[in-house]
């Protein structure tokens, strides 16, 4: 929780000096950063966090958040923030030991938005967990639209018998799925397209790492992990038959998804298998292991509906093909960049 | 394969092997081009059967000239570009709307024609030009905004008009004697508004099966069923096989806001040339809210890309892959011809969805 | 060419309507079906009804959709909360980006 208790007025506002380096910058980092994130390393206010590290591998990845709006259904900027950084380390087969936070924001920034968000980067990063242990703010003048852009940098601990990539996949091997496609770029569609459009899909940005982790513990014979964000579950499909040289067989009956997120993408003409995810993942397993790793997600609240949808195969030329409810197949491609609405 | 799905596919293999010849039906519209590759329905077509796809792709169709006049609206300072987003990444000779936006143009993505009219309300200083695309289907939806904007006398509202009629359009392909087809299948949505009784023409003047269609994949390959059953008996009748929203005489109301706010009129089409009476002009007593005229925009003739074959592809007359820009120079990411642009459009849609290389069966 | 999808009219005020798409809800001008009531189904095209269905022609589209994606799952354990919080209002207008 948060330990701040002054409240600020409702209409304090970001201003230049917030970023000058002077006192300024010093209050809002006491006040709002480290009262709303609050941890030793970061209580230190060092140039760099020191973490502890168990392994002799760690994974380090970053993430830049620009989305529009910054506040959608079911989470926000904050919140991806923290699970997009903590998802690519988790699916690396990472436990995440820090995130970094790096602030953009516009001058004229309401002061009590910004809290909102960093209390929400408080909450999801709790919920990991993991500490926001080093950080830096910048203000600039007006035009950025949005006001705020965020980039977190992740570090994670490797154990030494983890190893996942495209290299230890096979034809026969299982594709999982944790769960209901397409809700989060369907939620932000939902405040984003002109529709006046009302809706009960919320995004599904979660942090990943403690179910993933649970696979890897039990001993899982987990061969490549990718969460399926921006280009949907059908990018990284097409990422995994790109680099293997090998085909995947997807049933479309065995898509998870909610009838609320599939009527939308009806609506507006988009393919939910292009549709952005923030807190889902595609699991390549051994096919021997498959039933227990779909047990385990299922024990998991971010796993509740997994599901086996498909298969690696030998087919060549490699292609990800998907079978139609109605018997037929087709292709599923690349998807090529951001989809738009259509009526027609 | 659920066994209503199958009974269908096995009666259009039964179908085919009775015709005995290779038979080409065009998918009119663009919407049914979607659903057939989404849906994996060329996978199960009997050999000899080919499925065209057809004109009716609003993007595809819509002629170079109006999108550069689109892209030069989306120039002026004060002028607020509202369009479906289908258009966004059509490009003209000017580019498209989307690199309009990008260099500082206010161009607005909408849903529903409404929207560009509530722009205009809401931003009184500005002027908004909507981007009027689509065939009856969309139109009657430009026509209750523009008579809407003259009810209440609002002055900043205007509409780059391009709608088109899409029976003149079949009537025209079948006009080029290089066309050859076996039937059509008859967009589902259009016949809501303009009824199935609109197709007559085409049956009774070309002999030309006709069977209207619901887009859900049962119901396009049960109007399969119907349009091989008429070729193999020989017959050339309209059938209606979307009952559940289309009736023979369409949607009154509908028709009437058209006829309210357009006369029809000879458009051009990309790569089709300009068909006599094809396409929808504003009455001259909503002339007010014509862009082109308020604006001052002179159309240019279009130019095709040299080799681009959007025009033979619209027309039945070759598939995408027969196209050597196709795949090749002509990507989604970076279209030559109107077909690559839209999901929809045929060229996309093959390179989207295309047809497995090689047929594989579980 | 052009998409349209089924849904019911929850409320109706003159010719703009509440209709329910599977739980999401747009604003529709009625003026092409004017006979219309509430709990009505219509085809939905561009923010516009253009025909009025049968409530059962309606279902078998959204059901065929169901069968197309499989059964579904059971609901989270946060769903409930989550649909209340969630829901939202667009404006009428795509802002830029």
């Amino acid at each position: 929780m948060s330990t701040f208790a002054e409240t600020e007025p409702g209409d304090a506002r970001i201003v230049l000096a917030h970023g000058g380096g002077g006192a300024m910058m010093g209050r809002l980092i006491d006040d709002y950063i480290v009262a709303a994130l609050d941890n030793a390393t970061l209580r230190e206010l060092a140039d760099g966090a020191v973490l502890k590290n168990e392994s002799s591998r760690i994974v380090m990845t970053t993430d830049s958040f620009v989305v529009v709006p910054l506040e959608f259904p079911g989470g926000d900027i904050g919140r991806l923030a923290v699970c997009g950084t903590v998802n690519d380390l988790a699916v690396m087969g990472g436990r995440p030991i820090g995130l970094s936070l790096g602030l953009i924001i516009e001058e004229g920034f309401p002061l009590a938005r910004l809290r909102r968000i960093l209390d929400s980067i408080a909450a999801a990063a709790r919920e990991v967990p993991v500490d926001v242990v080093t950080g830096d703010t910048k203000v600039i003048e007006h035009g950025l639209g949005e006001g705020l852009l965020i980039n977190t940098a992740g570090v994670a601990s490797l154990d030494e018998n983890v190893h996942t990539g495209f290299d230890g996949i096979a034809p026969g091997d299982a594709i999982l799925v944790n769960g209901t496609i397409g809700d989060h770029g369907m939620a932000v569609m939902s405040v984003r397209n002109g529709l006046e459009f009302e809706t009960p899909i919320v995004s599904d940005a979660a942090p990943l790492a403690g179910m993933i982790q649970s696979l890897l513990r039990a001993g899982i014979g987990v061969r490549f992990m990718r969460d399926a964000t921006r280009g949907g579950v059908a990018g990284v499909l097409a990422d995994i038959s790109e680099r293997t040289g090998l085909s995947i067989e997807i049933h479309e009956d065995k898509l998870p998804c909610r009838p609320a997120t599939r009527a939308a993408a009806e609506m507006l003409g988009f393919d939910l298998l292009s549709v952005a995810n923030e807190g889902k993942v595609v699991i390549v397993v051994d096919p021997a292991d498959a039933d227990r790793a779909l047990a385990m997600l299922r024990e998991h609240k971010y796993g509740i509906e997994a599901s086996m949808i498909g298969k690696v195969t030998a087919g060549d030329p490699p292609l990800v093909e998907l079978v139609t409810e109605n018997g037929g197949r087709r292709i599923v491609q690349r998807p090529y960049g951001e989809e738009l609405p259509r009526i027609c | 394969m659920d066994s209503a799905t199958k009974r269908l596919v096995e009666e259009l293999h039964s179908l085919a092997r009775s015709i005995d010849r290779p038979v080409s039906v065009m998918e009119v519209c663009g919407t049914h081009t979607v659903s057939i590759f989404r849906h994996g329905l060329r996978s199960l077509m009997p050999e000899g059967v080919r499925l065209v796809s057809g004109p009716g792709c609003p993007v595809c169709v819509t002629a170079q000239r109006h999108i550069d006049a689109a892209v030069q609206l989306g120039g002026f300072e004060d002028v607020i570009i509202a369009t479906y987003g289908d258009m966004m990444r059509v490009p003209g000779r000017l580019g498209s709307l989307e690199a309009c936006r990008g260099k500082g143009g206010d161009v607005r993505i909408i849903a529903s024609a409404r929207s560009a009219l509530k722009l205009a309300q809401k931003h009184p200083d500005k002027r908004i030009v909507f981007v009027a695309v689509g065939f009856e289907t969309t139109a009657p939806a430009t026509a209750a905004v523009v008579l809407e904007a003259g009810r209440t006398g609002l002055d900043n509202f205007f509409v780059l008009t391009t709608h088109k009629l899409i029976v003149p359009a079949m009537l025209a392909l079948l006009d080029d004697e290089d066309v050859r087809l076996d039937g059509f299948l008859c967009p589902g949505h259009v016949s809501v508004v303009i009824g199935s009784d609109a197709y007559r023409p085409v049956v009774e003047r070309h002999r030309m099966p006709c069977v209207v269609a619901g887009f859900e994949p049962k119901g396009i390959l049960d109007s399969l069923v119907a349009l091989l059953r008429q070729i193999d008996g020989k017959a050339a009748r309209l059938e209606n096989r979307y009952e559940a929203v289309v009736t023979p005489s369409g949607n009154p109301v509908a028709r009437q806001l058209m006829d309210e706010a357009f006369s029809v009129a000879d458009t051009p089409w990309r790569a089709m040339g300009v068909i006599p009476q094809s396409g929808l002009e504003l009455r001259s007593e909503f002339r007010r809210f014509d862009a082109l005229t308020r604006f001052g925009i002179q159309l240019r003739e279009d130019e095709d890309h040299p080799g681009c074959r959007c025009g033979d592809v619209i027309r039945g007359k070759v598939t995408p892959a027969e196209c050597t820009l196709f795949g090749a120079s002509c990507t989604p990411l970076n279209p030559l011809g109107p077909c690559m642009v839209s999901s929809e459009g045929t060229c996309s849609a093959w390179f989207k969805y295309k047809p497995p290389a090689h047929s594989k069966r579980s | 060419m052009c998409l349209a999808v089924p849904g019911q009219i929850v409320e109706l005020d003159g010719n703009t309507a509440v209709v329910d798409l599977q739980g999401n809800r747009i604003e529709v001008c009625t003026i092409m079906t004017p006979d219309v009531r509430p709990e009505d189904w219509v085809l939905v095209h561009a923010g516009f009804s253009i025909s009025q269905l049968d409530e059962q022609a309606a279902r078998e589209t959204w059901s065929y959709l169901d069968q197309m994606f499989g059964e579904e799952g059971n609901e989270g354990p946060d769903d409930a909360e989550d649909t209340d919080n969630g829901r939202n209002t667009t404006t009428g207008e795509a802002p830029r980006g």
